[in-house]
């Protein structure tokens, strides 16, 4: 059951969050293991993307504490999340819709290159030579995840599933060590999702550890090396998908035994 | 005609200072939202600080031009440090605050600057000392001076150059991505509290060069100047379409345009002894021999671009680049 240090990537240690008096989030601790793709799904309303966004910094947390790499994060700041390694991306998609393709990943590049006005504004050698750089990394950021055909296009004008894989190579851009995916086959077809699961498998196969929040419950179980469950902003499972699928407790805030 | 083309340069001339200054509006609150009302006074301090710089060179024996821009050279960090400052004391603490809270010290920030400039400099208007003779050129009957050349061809070069800064470099990116969503751009590591302060930064080293080639081709710099070049460069923004890069420019010629349009026919048109029928014994008294009977004078001059940003936010108020507000949301 003990995973030594080094192993763990990211923990949470009794994280607690309320929204004025309600306990959004309660005792909440797991841990995600470097290389692995960690699921975390629950019931509508079970404190998902909460959770989520108090790993990644846009929620202050009230209680308990986020250890990444073994040290507390203290995260006052957006900016700050993206330099210590972790990207995530958007339910509800957040692009940059009046930017093209292509600038929307450059913008992911920021956090790894040194902004400097002066620099852009006399343009040294090093800061073209930067630039340069980083157009190259979109470049091929952008083939990654199979969208390099739009790149001069509006992020706006991309299809809803080309969108889902801009977001993921924008946050591929920052070079994180945690890519953490808020339901991205969320209104995905088939296909789509296929795709999808491919282009996940392969970020992990480059070394990276992957969030994901899910609402559909066949990836995860398929996808996933360990998955959390979270009812009414507890913890109520974690574990392989096996084991977790079979639990009782699982099982009964999916279905329900009481009417409501 | 040759009113027209007259007409036309001098236009071009305010319209390309006003779509410097309408920049500064226009970048600012494309990232906050907030409408910095103090920017005209931070163009009138860049136009104090060059015409101080410019009026003790004047003995001084060096060239004309190498006078003029070492005022330039003064005004444009003066004014940098000025709008860092703004952004960092009057602003930044309010940067979650309702949205009238950070207009209220906008305009609180204009009044203390313009009474600093008042302090520092008095109450009499500096005069542009008599270093650079002017030569003037005729186009078609009417003519364009040198100043005003100088004035229209460094006033595209900067627009130019900020279009290039913002849609070509990666710091431009990053503030277009801070733009559009601030939290999102954060989250891709981008700081947006120096973008922030870039974007303030920015604007006020254009509004510095904007404030010296007004005060350039007027001739004189007072400590109220800011007030109604600000105004009217804000209708220029709202014109173009708030937030919107070029629809500041667009917005800025056009008001120009439209007032010295205005300016250079208003008297013709309300003239009444050329409206028909003029039958009262008095009118066709003041009429004879050429005589006129003129409504509004030139001297309305300041009129026409309020009246364009009513229209505007009558029948256009997103400005004519501008998107529906709407659809922002």
């Amino acid at each position: 059951m003990s995973a030594t240090i080094n192993e763990v990537l990211m923990e949470a240690r009794g994280v607690g969050k309320r929204f004025g008096g309600v306990q959004a989030l309660k005792d909440v601790s797991l841990t995600i293991r470097r290389n692995e793709i960690y699921g975390l799904i629950g019931p509508n309303g079970a404190g998902k993307t909460t959770f989520f966004n108090v790993l990644t910094g846009l929620y202050q947390r009230d209680d308990g504490d986020v250890l990444f790499e073994g040290n507390v994060l203290n995260l006052t700041s957006p900016h700050e999340v993206a330099r210590v390694g972790i990207a995530r991306t958007f339910q509800n998609i957040r692009l940059f819709g009046n930017m093209t393709a292509m600038e929307n990943v450059m913008v992911g590049r920021h956090v790894r290159t040194h902004q400097n006005v002066i620099g852009a504004i006399f343009r040294t050698k090093a800061e073209r030579a930067e630039e340069a750089a980083i157009r190259r990394r979109a470049e091929e950021l952008l083939h990654y995840v199979g969208v390099a055909d739009r790149a001069q296009d509006l992020a706006k004008n991309l299809s809803y599933g080309d969108q889902r894989r801009l977001e993921i190579a924008r946050a591929l851009a920052t070079d994180p060590k945690l890519l953490a995916l808020d339901e991205p086959a969320a209104g995905m077809n088939a296909t789509e999702t296929a795709g999808l699961r491919t282009l996940i498998e392969g970020v992990r196969a480059d070394g990276l550890t992957v969030l994901l929040i899910e609402h559909d419950v066949k990836l995860v179980m398929g996808l996933c090396d360990r998955v959390a469950v979270l009812d009414y902003g507890q913890k109520i499972a974690e574990d392989v998908p096996a084991v977790v699928r079979a639990n009782p407790k699982v099982i009964e805030a999916y279905i329900g035994t009481s009417t409501h | 005609m040759d009113i027209f083309i007259q007409q036309l340069i001098n236009g071009l001339t305010t319209g390309s200072v006003y779509a410097v200054v309408a920049l500064g509006y226009t970048m600012v609150y494309g990232v906050i939202q907030l409408i910095n009302f103090a920017h005209g006074e931070v163009v009138m301090i860049g136009a104090m600080v060059a015409f101080s710089v410019i009026v003790s060179l004047a003995g001084s024996g060096l060239p004309p031009l190498a006078i003029v821009a070492c005022g330039i050279i003064a005004a444009i960090p003066s004014c940098m440090i000025i709008g860092y400052f703004l952004e960092r004391v009057a602003y930044r603490p309010l940067r979650h605050a309702p949205r009238l809270a950070p207009l209220i010290t906008a305009i609180g920030m204009s009044i203390i600057l313009q009474h600093l400039a008042l302090l520092v400099w008095g109450r009499n208007p500096i005069a542009f000392p008599q270093i650079i003779d002017n030569p003037s050129f005729a186009i078609g009957g009417a003519s364009i001076t040198g100043v005003q050349i100088a004035i229209i061809l460094l006033c595209f070069a900067m627009m130019a150059a900020l279009t290039w800064f913002v849609f070509r470099t990666k710091f431009g990116i990053a503030i277009r991505a801070t733009a559009e969503d601030v939290r999102v751009a954060g989250l891709m590591g981008i700081n947006a509290n120096a973008v922030i302060a870039a974007t303030f930064v920015i604007g006020a080293a254009l509004g510095a060069i904007a404030g010296v080639m007004f005060g350039t081709y007027y001739g004189i710099v007072h400590y109220t100047m800011g007030f109604i070049l600000g105004l009217k460069a804000f209708c220029a923004a709202v014109l173009g379409g708030i937030g919107n890069i070029a629809g500041a420019m667009v917005g800025g010629i056009l008001l120009g345009l439209v007032e010295a349009m205005a300016t250079g026919y208003i008297g013709e048109i309300t003239d009444l002894c050329r409206w028909p029928g003029g039958g009262t014994s008095f009118l066709v008294e003041r009429c004879a021999d050429g005589g006129n009977f003129v409504l509004f004078g030139s001297n309305y001059q300041d009129v026409f671009a309020f009246l364009v940003l009513i229209l505007v936010l009558v029948f256009r108020p997103s400005g004519l680049l501008g998107e529906r507000v709407a659809e922002r949301a």
